[in-house]
């Protein structure tokens, strides 16, 4: 997987000084945290609710493989076929594989971010198929050949200007007068040419919120109903999905389903959840003739029954990102993987290593919005601070920092000594500021001083002026 | 005072010990006023969690077990702060294998410990302070006392009790100012950006004095509206409750 995790402080020195990125964040941020605190005051039972959802996953990771083995036989029963990948390139090997027997050249797509996260787009295209992505935000994204910036909305670092012109540009027989500068009407204009796009394609291939183990049904939760169009109308569909989208019932899902569009989006729900289980049955109206499942794992059984488990529990509904001030102030690409915000800063490290990804749990303050927010209870400061520990404990970090927690320590873990010594610093400090009570820049310190004034220290410490008083 | 005063240990926190001692001492005041018998331990130094956060859990545990041997005794410990008070309440358990002496003190410690005014509040069932106090202030809510501790109303209850204190919410009172430790030195670019958009809702609320429980987020607040020319004044929670307004504000001239 191409990433560009590593340079996380120059990507971040590039999102802030990217005004249009700013504008939209600022744009689009309030927004998604009022209509989630909207909906979750509108349901008393929000955060009972939040708790089952939890319990269900747990149940469900605690039993992975039986459920993984239940939802196979279902699939297969109604008439599908599941593939297993341990990694992204059985995955794309088997997708690739569908698409040639059945001569595929152009694949329509719903939205799914396994589909980043195993680069299908490229690997079709350099095997001769185009993907065509249906969801509006998806499009967007194909047509500027980036990477989505936020899970459950790929378009979100765009301002409604950009979108406009991409559209125009791509989309050349547009009469200049038309209004596009709302939502609704570039939805349309997309759909308008997607619509032969659907039935043109051989295949078509959508991502999955949930597998249901006791039927073999695979849902997806859309609000364009493009995800529906992908998946009746061509011949084949291919659901790709990771092995933790397991849950045990129907029940459960609808469980989940009632936290997870509050949370995302702050709707009730989604406007279109749409279940499938197998191909086109004998005297069903539509539906594809062949329906696969494949299901990768990518690194997420060496998480199991470690520290980082509770991670496998994240229905990607994009909360944390909406809360995290980090993610609201560099966006998304900044992170360079592809799950960016608290989640991706947890879950990039365990797809490329803590070597590349050591910046993204160290961009955080453990501010705590994330987990606040979570709806499944994910504990995401916990493990963000256990990628710290991974991050010590191989000496990642950088030298002078090292050194300098080091020499604090030492001095810490001996009173005297300290007391010693921020007597002195107290009072050194002090006469920097020159009586004006701050000072604009300190030696060492310039990450402090480059943004903002230090103040000075009254001059004498806490433990030095109680014993002058008790004397 | 009576027998039944309750004992408390002090924990001044590193900060106030070298930036902010006047805090220390409004915090003694409060705790006196509200019937304590306040001592401080001489021994102790930082709550470790700087360590803790970097990722040197050896180091973090070091330190609470010197913390744990200082305030063995006390019937309370207090901090002036969440963000401390959160690390002795919520991670020192965390810190030690179940079952062990360390963690049985550690949780000890951890139920006898609490942040200043949510002490005062909760415990000694505090509702308002005899102080006098001239402001239009905007609290500012940290994220250790707010989402580790759910400290949210005291301090506001309390403010509102000082004579001559008016209290304006700002929007967002409840977002990260962009400090987070080690953080806002590590990613200063990110740091400034959240720094930012607080000061534009500090300056929004029309407060002329910013309160926060934290000296941390404090000093950050504080660092950059003076950088910026603000006369807004930045005050700790306990100065304001104590009624310590000779004490030039944070990061103004003496
Ligand atoms: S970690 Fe939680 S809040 Fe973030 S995307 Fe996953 S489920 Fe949603």
């Amino acid at each position: 997987m191409d990433t560009s995790t590593a340079t996380f402080p120059q990507n971040v020195k590039r999102a802030l000084a990217d005004s249009q990125l700013q504008h939209a964040m600022t744009e689009t941020g309030p927004r998604f945290i009022s209509k989630r605190s909207k909906a979750r005051e509108a349901l008393p039972e929000f955060d009972a609710l939040r708790d089952q959802a939890r319990d269900i996953k747990d149940h469900v990771l605690a039993y992975l493989d039986l459920y993984l083995e239940r939802y196979e036989e279902k699939v297969v029963a109604a008439g599908g076929k599941v593939h297993w990948a341990a990694t992204a390139e059985e995955a794309r090997a088997a997708i690739l594989g569908i698409c040639q027997r059945v001569k595929a050249r152009t694949v329509t797509k719903g939205k799914s971010m396994i589909s980043e996260e195993i680069d299908l787009n490229h690997h079709f295209e350099a095997n001769g198929i185009t993907p065509v992505e249906t969801d509006l935000g998806e499009y967007l994204i194909q047509l500027r050949k980036e990477r989505p910036s936020h899970i459950i909305a790929p378009a979100v670092h765009l301002t409604r200007d950009q979108v406009e012109a991409d559209f125009r540009k791509a989309h050349t027989h547009l009469d200049p007068k038309r209004d596009l500068s709302e939502i609704p009407a570039l939805v349309e204009e997309a759909r308008q040419v997607l619509r032969q796009k659907y039935f043109d394609a051989d295949v078509g291939v959508t991502g999955a919120n949930f597998l249901v183990a006791e039927t073999g049904t695979s849902i997806i939760v859309t609000n364009e109903g493009n995800g529906d169009l992908t998946q009746i109308l061509p011949k084949v569909h291919v659901v790709i999905a990771s092995i933790e989208k397991i849950v045990p019932t129907l029940e459960d899902a609808s469980t989940i389903l009632r936290v997870l569009a509050r949370s995302a989006t702050g709707q009730d729900f989604s406007n279109y959840t749409t279940l499938s289980t197998g191909p086109k049955r004998p005297g069903d109206l539509d539906g594809p003739e062949e329906y696969h499942v494949v299901i990768l794992d990518n690194g997420r059984s060496d998480v199991l029954g470690t520290e980082f488990q509770d991670m496998l529990r994240c229905i990607r509904c994009g909360a944390c990102l909406n809360h995290c001030p980090v993610y609201q102030a560099v966006g998304g690409h900044a992170y360079g993987g592809v799950y960016p915000g608290p989640i991706g800063s947890v879950v990039t490290p365990a797809l490329v290593g803590i070597e590349k990804a050591k910046h993204l749990p160290n961009a955080s303050t453990f501010c705590g919005r994330c987990e606040e927010v979570c709806p499944m209870r994910i504990p995401l400061p916990r493990m963000l601070r256990a990628w710290r520990e991974k991050e010590f404990e191989k000496h990642l970090q950088p030298q002078a920092m090292r050194t300098g927690l080091g020499l604090w320590a030492f001095l810490a873990k001996r009173p005297k000594l300290y007391q010693m010594v921020t007597r002195l610093a107290a009072r050194v400090l002090h006469n920097r500021g020159h009586g004006t009570g701050r000072m604009s820049s300190l030696p060492l310190a310039s990450g402090w001083t480059q943004c903002r004034d230090f103040p000075a220290p009254q001059g004498k410490t806490f433990q030095q002026m109680w014993k002058e008083r008790r004397k | 005072m009576t027998q039944t005063s309750p004992r408390v240990g002090l924990f001044v926190t590193c900060l106030v010990d070298l930036i902010r001692p006047s805090i220390g001492f409004a915090a003694v005041k409060l705790l006196e006023d509200a019937g304590c018998i306040v001592e401080v331990p001489e021994v102790q130094t930082c709550c470790g969690q700087p360590a803790f956060n970097s990722g040197d859990r050896k180091t973090a545990a070091d330190l609470a077990r010197n913390v744990i041997a200082a305030f063995k005794g006390y019937d309370h410990v207090v901090a002036p702060s969440g963000s401390c008070g959160g690390m002795i309440v919520k991670h020192y358990p965390e810190l030690f294998a179940e079952g062990s002496v360390d963690h049985a003190a550690a949780v000890d410690l951890a139920a006898r410990s609490h942040e200043l005014v949510s002490f005062l509040t909760r415990v000694m069932k505090v509702t308002a302070v005899d102080a006098k106090f001239p402001a239009k202030a905007t609290y500012h809510d940290s994220c250790s006392g707010l989402r580790e501790l759910g400290i949210r109303n005291e301090p506001r209850q309390l403010l509102a009790s000082v004579e001559g204190v008016t209290l304006k919410e700002m929007t967002d009172a409840e977002v990260c100012c962009g400090f987070g430790g080690t953080f806002c030195v590590k990613y200063p670019g990110i740091s400034d950006k959240m720094l930012e958009k607080k000061l534009k809702h500090i300056a929004a609320s029309g407060a002329d004095t910013l309160i926060a429980g934290d000296l941390g987020c404090l000093m950050n607040m504080a660092g950059k509206l003076k950088r910026e020319g603000s006369h807004i004044r930045v005050r700790h929670v306990a100065e304001v409750l104590a009624g310590d307004s000779a004490t030039p504000p944070l990061a103004e001239a003496e």
